[in-house]
């Protein structure tokens, strides 16, 4: 039972009746039904603005852009969590960027080095112990091939001087330092992190190797841009990509290295998947190297096999015969996961709120399966992400712009949806609630998702939460029992 | 005066990015765009408009750079 328009716009007004007259036109431009025939979002909704002071946002801030996204999973670098010990340790390891390596050897992707800032540090300023630390980590984990800086609040608020200790201690050391302004005050969201975490990649290392040709190129030569490995994410898109014949040079960021993403000038062509986080490097190498970019998405066999061919597209006749191979080996597999669980699934409708690019991304995956998305809605999208957006969903489906916490409940009571996709924030209060959830975030440790092989593992893992008997066990049990009274007395009478 | 990358996009339109918004349009007209003259008032598809130093011929895309903000339609 799809709502109409009327019916949607009404919900919205309805819910945002308990906000004061002015938080009420604030959070009304947030909100709206989807209109497909639009071509720019930004007729219809607003976004990229100050969450509302007082509201319950799911929003993080620039350093979780920066650290957590962009440059955490970085696996054979250093990132020094600048400034008070919380900000690291409670983000440590939380986001499941796979990688190969031995940790605390050659990789350091799921520790925590933090200058751990104290009153005096605040007081003195921080930029020996910085130096102190880098020296500490080089004597420690000497096999560490780069440090980055990655700026906590304090350091902008007490005017650190990062660039000059990265500067001294990088030709001391012959390593990379790179320092990262992302403290997190800057910008509404962690949008802005990506976006100083791509600034930095670009001033601080991407141009090391312009003048090396040694490395030997071929014509198919890509990168993965903007897949962060999560459960393996990255590896089940690789291999489709070489099984089609292109070489895979650098995988940014998920089980990266930093040799990798200093490679990454050299190739033919930059496979964009998270076009949020990166497409500030991508339009950077475009036009500093003229490097073409284009946007993919692995997320369910119809948009991967798409994706598949869009790609094969730009290379040459060998690489399109060989795409269809692919494309023909695994549909049986796929096919056989189809048949298997969408008969489950079939019409089940689902609401969805999560980060920079799922949320128009895996609807392709959800309708290979039967389901039907009918809320959508990005914590720190642009109007880019939601002109992308427009298209993917279906007529008068409710789309929320940094939905906060009442509301985002509020609609989920009204719209009844049978799944929810979102964060862990959100997942106990609807769990509790009774509505089925998965944590779409880290794919609730599960995963990968991504390619064909990903999708049997989504699509067992939407059935085994959405088919789950425990969800018609929630209610108290002296609830129930009161209601069965209530019955016999009812019968009774 | 914010910097503005041209580009063409894989329709072949061209297209003016704003790096600090992030915002991205089609550009629906060029003042000049001919063998030795490019550039000018860009209008884009929403009515407003960017302009930019005239250049000698059109230049090798993608390119950032300055630009005024018109006169608003």
């Amino acid at each position: 039972m799809a709502m109409s328009r009327d019916e949607v716009e009404s919900l919205i007004q309805e819910v945002l009746e308990v906000y004061p007259e002015k938080a009420q036109k604030n959070r009304e431009k947030h909100l709206t039904p989807n209109d497909p025939e639009l071509e720019q979002s930004k007729k219809c909704i607003t976004s990229n603005k100050k969450s509302l002071p007082g509201v319950m946002t799911i929003r993080g801030c620039a350093y979780a852009g920066s650290k957590g996204v962009v440059w955490g999973p970085i696996k054979d670098m250093i990132h020094i969590s600048h400034g008070p010990v919380g900000c690291g340790q409670y983000s440590r390891a939380g986001r499941r960027n796979y990688y190969i390596g031995t940790t605390g050897v050659n990789t350091f992707v799921t520790m925590n080095f933090t200058s751990d800032f104290q009153e005096k540090d605040i007081v003195f300023g921080g930029d020996k112990k910085l130096a102190t630390l880098i020296d500490e980590i080089e004597t420690l984990f000497p096999l560490n091939k780069g440090i980055s800086i990655q700026s906590e609040c304090p350091i902008g608020l007490i005017g650190d001087d990062i660039e000059a200790v990265s500067k001294k201690k990088s030709a001391e050391h012959g390593k990379v330092v790179v320092p990262v302004r992302c403290e997190g005050f800057r910008g509404v969201s962690q949008s802005l992190g990506h976006h100083i975490a791509n600034d930095a990649i670009r001033d601080w290392t991407l141009g090391a190797r312009d003048d090396d040709n040694s490395f030997p190129q071929t014509d198919y030569d890509v990168a993965i841009i903007g897949d962060y490995n999560i459960g393996g994410d990255a590896w089940s898109s690789r291999i489709l990509l070489e099984e089609m014949g292109l070489r895979v040079v650098a995988q940014w960021s998920g089980d990266g290295t930093i040799a990798e993403m200093e490679l990454t000038p050299k190739v033919k062509l930059n496979l964009v998947h998270c076009y949020r986080s990166m497409n500030y490097i991508s339009r950077h190498m475009e036009e500093k190297y003229k490097i073409p970019w284009m946007e993919y998405n692995f997320f369910g066999p119809t948009k991967t096999a798409e994706s598949l061919r869009a790609i094969a597209a730009k290379f040459d006749e060998s690489i399109q015969a060989k795409c269809e191979e692919v494309i023909a080996k695994y549909q049986p597999e796929w096919e056989a996961v189809v048949a298997k669980y969408r008969p489950r699934l079939e019409g089940k409708r689902v609401m969805l709120y999560i980060g920079g690019l799922r949320p128009r991304h895996v609807i392709g995956a959800y309708e290979d399966l039967g389901m039907e998305v009918v809320g959508t809605g990005y914590e720190f999208g642009h109007n880019d992400d939601y002109d992308r957006t427009l298209k993917e969903m279906g007529d008068a489906t409710l789309l929320y712009d940094d939905v906060t916490g009442y509301e985002f409940e509020e609609f989920v009571k009204r719209v009844k949806p049978d799944l929810i996709g979102s964060g862990i924030k959100e997942k106990y209060i609807f769990q509790k609630m009774g509505v089925p959830f998965r944590q779409m975030h880290s794919w609730d440790y599960s995963g990968p998702y991504h390619g064909f092989d990903g999708f049997a593992i989504f699509a067992r893992d939407m059935d085994m939460t959405l088919n789950n008997p425990c969800w018609g066990l929630l209610q108290a049990p002296w609830k129930k029992s009161t209601e069965a009274a209530d019955e016999a007395v009812a019968a009774s009478a | 005066m914010p910097s503005v990358m041209l580009r063409e996009n894989d329709k072949g339109e061209l297209t003016l990015y704003v790096p600090k918004k992030d915002q991205e349009d089609v550009i629906a007209s060029i003042e000049f765009d001919t063998e030795d003259a490019w550039g000018g008032e860009l209008t884009l598809g929403d009515g407003s408009s960017f302009v930019i130093d005239k250049m000698p011929g059109k230049p090798d895309l993608p390119i950032t750079v300055r630009a005024k903000r018109g006169a608003e339609a």
